[in-house]
């Protein structure tokens, strides 16, 4: 108590003598929830504003209270097990099936590239000049050959996905350091030790990388599919909101349907933090 | 060259040679390089050898063949009287870097070279014994701990169990500690004369560090370079166990300097 004062006149006098403060950035002191917030109100209000000065047509963009309404009636429908569940369903299996053949084509030439001199060689080339290609412009091919169901859509969905998989298996197996292999070789490990034990396991962050590349790219590949090639998935209903202009529905269904993308991506980063749990946060906090 | 041998030398001449290298050759087809010619080497049972020179002499060359990552040109190349051909189980090896994998715990990256070899089954085995190097290197507890947690000097000294898993005839060390800081690093050196001789082990240390090589070694190899040749033998005479208040002792000096100015003589440094 009694030198109470005296720890006082000294915190003062140390606050006194600070000549130099570091100062901490606004933006540092917001919490992200708040200033994420703050983005969307701006972003809605503006469009809120744009619409009631009709300063475009409402045919062009409907009010964001409008799009509102609107996605209650979808969400409606496909709560209560509508025809937009049953085009939801195709569409989702379309991803499902997509990324499943991308995953198993990717992983398996990102194999046979990363891991064997031919396939670095011979093969790479190849999927290096289709990879520049638009693969978009491949999807009356998929029609042509795979008709108007759902397979023509997985098909194309596969074939855009399949890409960034390759290319993250090959990165992932070539990231192995020169000391890692040269301790397998000391340890007398066969090829395919190697690989199973040491280049796989190293390589699982890239891998996931191209995964995550992979699944935004199938749901593209496969909408893509649906409005080139009809069926009844979900952008057949895009499609068809679209040509009658009714734009409230063509924005909600959007919304919807990335969600769906949302997910599939969060799938995937769960299972990555889940089986490369010793990658470093940091490095997957690139990824947001 | 090797007439330095027969000096007085009270470390372990008597013992049994382990290692043997006959005029060891190595020529990079490639580029037509000489990075060994006419090696003469005899690790003897129980000692330790250094490996000093500038880049280019061969050291890292020299290391490779013996632990049987790339075969001589020419020369014989005989560990426990059987010739090395490959990697080899009696030959133990670390690197500069610990290089765990950060999926496995420190007891499952111990005992890797065990999975490699024997498979998963001989793999859990070896736990016990993996528990018990650790115990000799000091990490008693940290068994179930992922490398990320470990410290630089720790995950070393993890990688030197995974090493001695196996119970190599030979240990050989590829600058083990150069990526540590100089106190962890003399420590560490410690550690590893106190490990070395609680295991009875022959070790070979390559080094860039003079100091470190006469600490710790019976024998050290200088080297020089175009083409990768033994410069001269040192035989070092400080009484075992080592300390690190020897460096201060004048006969370290004196040992020291000699190495650095056979060092000095050799061309471009």
């Amino acid at each position: 108590m009694t030198d109470a004062p005296t720890n006082q006149r000294l915190e003062t006098e140390a606050a006194d003598d600070t000549v130099w403060v570091q100062k901490v950035a606004f933006i540092d002191s917001v919490p992200r929830w708040i200033a994420m917030t703050f983005v969307f109100v701006v972003f809605i209000g503006t469009w809120d504003l744009v619409t009631r000065l009709e300063l475009v047509s409402p045919i062009i963009l409907p009010t964001p209270w409008e799009t509102f309404d609107d996605m209650i009636f979808v969400g409606n429908n496909l709560l209560s097990g509508d025809y937009m569940l049953v085009s939801l369903w195709i569409t989702i299996k379309e991803v499902i099936y997509g990324f499943a053949l991308a995953i198993a084509l990717g992983f398996s030439l990102g194999v046979l590239v990363g891991e064997t001199a031919f396939g670095e060689k011979a093969v790479m080339p190849y999927l290096v000049a289709i990879d520049t290609m638009p693969k978009v412009a491949f999807a009356p091919l998929f029609v042509a050959w795979l008709g108007f169901g759902i397979e023509s859509k997985v098909a194309l969905a596969a074939f855009i996905a399949t890409f960034p998989i390759v290319v993250g298996t090959a990165a992932g197996l070539h990231s192995a350091d020169e000391n890692a292999r040269m301790l397998f070789k000391t340890m007398g490990a066969s090829r395919i030790q190697t690989l199973i034990k040491m280049k796989l396991p190293t390589g699982l962050p890239q891998i996931f990388t191209g995964l995550k590349i992979g699944a935004v790219g199938v749901m593209a590949g496969a909408i893509t599919g649906e409005f080139l090639g009809g069926g009844k998935g979900f952008g057949e209903l895009i499609r068809v909101a679209a040509s009658q202009l009714n734009t409230p529905r063509v924005f909600s269904l959007i919304l919807y349907l990335s969600l769906v993308g949302l997910v599939l991506y969060l799938i995937v980063q769960w299972t990555q933090r889940r089986v490369v749990f010793w990658q470093k946060e940091s490095v997957g906090a690139q990824d947001h | 060259m090797n007439a330095s041998l027969a000096n007085d030398y009270s470390g372990a001449s008597s013992e049994a040679p382990v290692y043997e290298l006959t005029n060891v050759s190595k020529t990079y087809a490639r580029n037509a390089v000489i990075a060994l010619e006419n090696v003469n080497l005899t690790l003897r049972h129980g000692s330790f050898t250094s490996v000093i020179g500038s880049s280019g002499c061969g050291k890292s060359t020299l290391l490779k063949i013996m632990a049987g990552l790339i075969p001589p040109t020419k020369g014989r190349v005989i560990l426990q009287d059987k010739p090395v051909t490959g990697p080899r189980r009696d030959i133990g090896m670390m690197f500069q870097q610990a290089t765990l994998f950060p999926w496995k715990t420190a007891v499952e990256n111990i005992v890797l070279p065990i999975e490699i070899r024997d498979g998963k089954g001989a793999a859990k085995k070896a736990k016990e014994k993996a528990h018990d190097l650790l115990e000799i290197v000091g990490l008693k507890g940290f068994e179930n701990v992922y490398p990320n947690e470990l410290s630089g000097g720790m995950a070393q000294r993890a990688s030197i169990c995974r090493m001695l898993i196996t119970e190599p005839a030979v240990l050989l060390l590829d600058e083990p500690f150069s990526a540590l800081d100089e106190l962890s690093r003399d420590m560490m050196n410690m550690e590893l004369q106190r490990i070395c001789r609680e295991q009875d082990a022959t070790a070979f240390l390559v080094t860039h560090s003079i100091q470190e090589a006469v600490i710790l070694s019976d024998e050290i190899v200088v080297m020089k370079p175009r083409p990768g040749r033994i410069a001269e033998i040192v035989q070092v005479d400080l009484p075992r166990p080592r300390t690190l208040d020897m460096m201060t002792t004048p006969r370290f000096g004196e040992i020291v300097d000699h190495i650095r100015s056979m060092l000095d003589k050799g061309e471009d440094m």
